[in-house]
């Protein structure tokens, strides 16, 4: 249309401070974006932490608090469950399968679990995906370890060397378990999950290392070397939680109120996808408050180009009273001034775009390696493209106020040209 | 058969809001076609206002103005509009051009909003850009090195003479200018006015001259003084 080629012009000729506003469209946009794919796909990261579990079971206390001691090794249990009460429930006959899960112990930092053989086999994350080994294979021994990818990546392990497992969780810790040193046999690929940063031992390794301890010391005179301890029971007394795989998935009601009203001892189980979506409108609030910011960031680019809008509206009455006098319409006025808006909100969005894909391009290593969060690079979701909509909706109606102005001007100057 | 006239003015009554008082009473004014008119008036004397109400911009409180014998006060706005764009021509005073369009975007620019002139403009079988080169050349502003400066670095009088150009493309049947040479020195004013003259007469179109400059008056055929006309009570100063 001639009068939007127009608005072109006029811009190109203004292109210094429409540069300005340019940027200014655009960053706030790619900061708009950057963050709603952000929340998005933390979101589905976070929801794809475990997958396939039916009921996640353990001492009682809150739900949350047990989702994220159990799932995400975050905090510590309340309390222990008796070997007893698992196994009761590992044998029940609507379950399916198990996983008994042991706390409590950390190697730099990253947290010890207590496992058996069922974990490699059952646990899922994601849309149901399996565990799968980077190199080397599950422990079949007391005294191995399986690595999460993270914890080989950043300590630099390979198969075969030996690592010694500290008590208690914090990342220094005086009391090691110096003189039961583990072997590692495998390290599992990545999977974004709390997996990662996990170090896999044996339940019996567990109970091995503490055999000789008593109320989180080693108590002197009943120091046993690593061979002889194997020769003891170690099948473990009690354990932190574990995870339930039900043969179907109707029953899975009828089980959780089973284990919750066991008499024998207070247990708690959860459908570890409520639990999720809890935690998540938890945390919904600090991410409802960003995304609130980048919408005034938004809003604040918006408003920048109307203030130049509109500043430069009064210099450029002669300009509309020529092109009034040339037989341009009040209307096509109006469509000038508001073309320009259009222009620059959608020419910003598109720069907005570009950078958000930029970005995305060179963080997306970063991110996935410190934060284990993969930020795939695909076209916009319907949500983006809604948003880019509302922008360049928003971007027309700010526009049309200097665009009214002018057409008002236009109306009252007509070709009456003022100095 | 009686030919319409350019301009028909009659019993018009002018004032900005009714409680004000009136700025322009003629009783009656006639403008045949072809004809070059100057008219004459002080700065104030609402020279302006009567152009506005010629080109349809402002409307007259009470009578008639007649443009190719349209009663143009009585079409509505966007009417209007569309009948100044495709009749009249434009020459301001000072800064016509757009600054943002090149010599020759400025030249066509009422053929974007005139389907009439535009067509008038290529009916020969030239192209807008040969049309275009064509006034210019006749206003002496063809030279390549000219059409491609920036408008804003031309002179007053280069400006003014693309303004001619961009008022004559078309051939709109009235040329309007207001003032267009008070920004020339006086040698210059008479080569522009030469020109203005050789392309209205070519193009037949009747050239309506406003002002304040009385030296210029012997060069037209047909003179008004915008004072004797004017019936309003004398204001106070």
């Amino acid at each position: 249309m001639a009068i939007l080629s127009l608005a072109f012009k006029s811009l190109l000729n203004r292109r210094f401070t429409a540069t300005l506003i340019l940027v200014s469209i655009a960053l706030s946009v790619s900061l708009l974006l950057g963050v709603e794919r952000l929340r998005v796909e933390s979101r589905n990261s976070f929801a794809n932490t475990i997958s396939g579990t039916d009921l996640v079971v353990g001492a009682r206390s809150g739900a949350i608090n047990l989702l994220l001691y159990s799932v995400f090794r975050i905090g510590d249990a309340t309390n222990n469950i008796s070997w007893k009460s698992y196994r009761k429930f590992a044998d029940h006959s609507l379950v399916k399968w198990t996983i008994p899960i042991s706390l409590g112990d950390s190697h730099l930092g990253y947290r010890v679990m207590g496992t058996n053989q069922d974990y490699f086999l059952h646990y899922k994350y994601a849309r149901k995906r399996s565990l799968a080994f980077d190199q080397g294979q599950p422990f079949e021994q007391v005294y191995q370890a399986v690595l999460g990818h993270e914890v080989a990546e950043m300590l630099n392990y390979r198969i075969g060397q030996k690592i010694v497992i500290a008590h208690g969780a914090g990342k220094t810790s005086f009391a090691m378990h110096d003189d039961k040193p583990f072997e590692v046999v495998g390290i599992l690929e990545p999977t974004g999950t709390p997996v990662d940063r996990t170090v896999h031992v044996p339940l019996e390794g567990i109970e091995a290392i503490h055999s000789d301890w008593i109320a989180g010391r080693q108590v002197p005179g009943l120091k046993l070397s690593a061979e002889d301890t194997l020769k003891k029971n170690l099948t473990p007394k009690q354990i932190t939680a574990f995870m339930v795989g039900l043969k179907s998935k109707l029953a899975t009601f009828r089980v959780q109120r089973e284990i919750n009203d066991y008499r024998k001892e207070p247990l708690l189980a959860i459908l570890p996808g409520v639990a999720l979506q809890q935690l998540w409108d938890l945390m919904s609030v600090a991410e409802n408050a960003l995304l609130v910011v980048t919408i005034l960031v938004v809003a604040v680019g918006l408003i920048g180009m109307l203030t130049v809008m509109l500043a430069g509206l009064n210099e450029r009455r002669r300009e509309m009273a020529i092109l009034r006098s040339v037989g341009a319409r009040p209307g096509h006025i109006l469509l000038l001034v508001t073309g320009e808006s259009l222009l620059l909100s959608l020419v910003g969005m598109a720069l907005g775009l570009l950078l958000l894909y930029l970005g995305l391009f060179m963080a997306q290593p970063f991110i996935e390696a410190n934060y284990g969060l993969h930020i795939p690079i695909d076209f916009p979701s319907l949500r983006e493209w809604m948003i880019l909509g509302l922008v360049g909706t928003s971007g027309l109606i700010i526009g049309l106020i200097p665009g009214f102005r002018a057409y008002r001007y236009s109306l009252s100057d007509g070709m009456s040209i003022r100095l | 058969m009686p030919q319409i006239n350019a301009i028909e003015v009659d019993n018009l009554r002018f004032a900005w809001r009714r409680e004000l008082p009136e700025v322009l009473h003629i009783p009656q004014l006639e403008v045949a076609r072809g004809e070059r008119i100057f008219i004459r008036g002080a700065s104030g004397s609402g020279k302006s206002t009567l152009l506005a109400l010629m080109a349809g911009v402002n409307l007259p409180t009470s009578g008639e103005v007649k443009i190719l014998g349209e009663t143009i006060n009585r079409l509505g706005s966007a009417k209007r509009d569309h009948f100044r764009s495709d009749h009249i021509g434009f020459v301001f005073q000072l800064f016509n051009l757009i600054p943002y369009l090149s010599v020759l975007e400025n030249v066509t620019l009422p053929c974007r909003f005139s389907h009439l002139r535009k067509h008038k403009a290529t009916e020969s079988g030239n192209s807008l850009h040969d049309e275009a080169m064509r006034l210019l050349g006749h206003l002496d502003m063809a030279h390549t090195d000219l059409v491609h400066r920036p408008v804003t670095e031309l002179s007053v009088g280069q400006q003014q003479r693309v303004a001619t150009a961009r008022a004559l493309i078309g051939a709109p049947e009235i040329i309007i200018a207001d003032e267009p040479t008070s920004a020339l020195d006086s040698d210059m004013r008479q080569a522009f006015l030469r020109l203005l003259f050789q392309e209205c007469e070519e193009t037949g179109s009747t050239l309506l001259f406003v002002s304040h400059d009385r030296q210029l008056e012997p060069l037209f055929e047909h003179h008004i003084a915008l004072d004797e006309i004017n019936q309003t009570p004398v204001r106070s100063v």
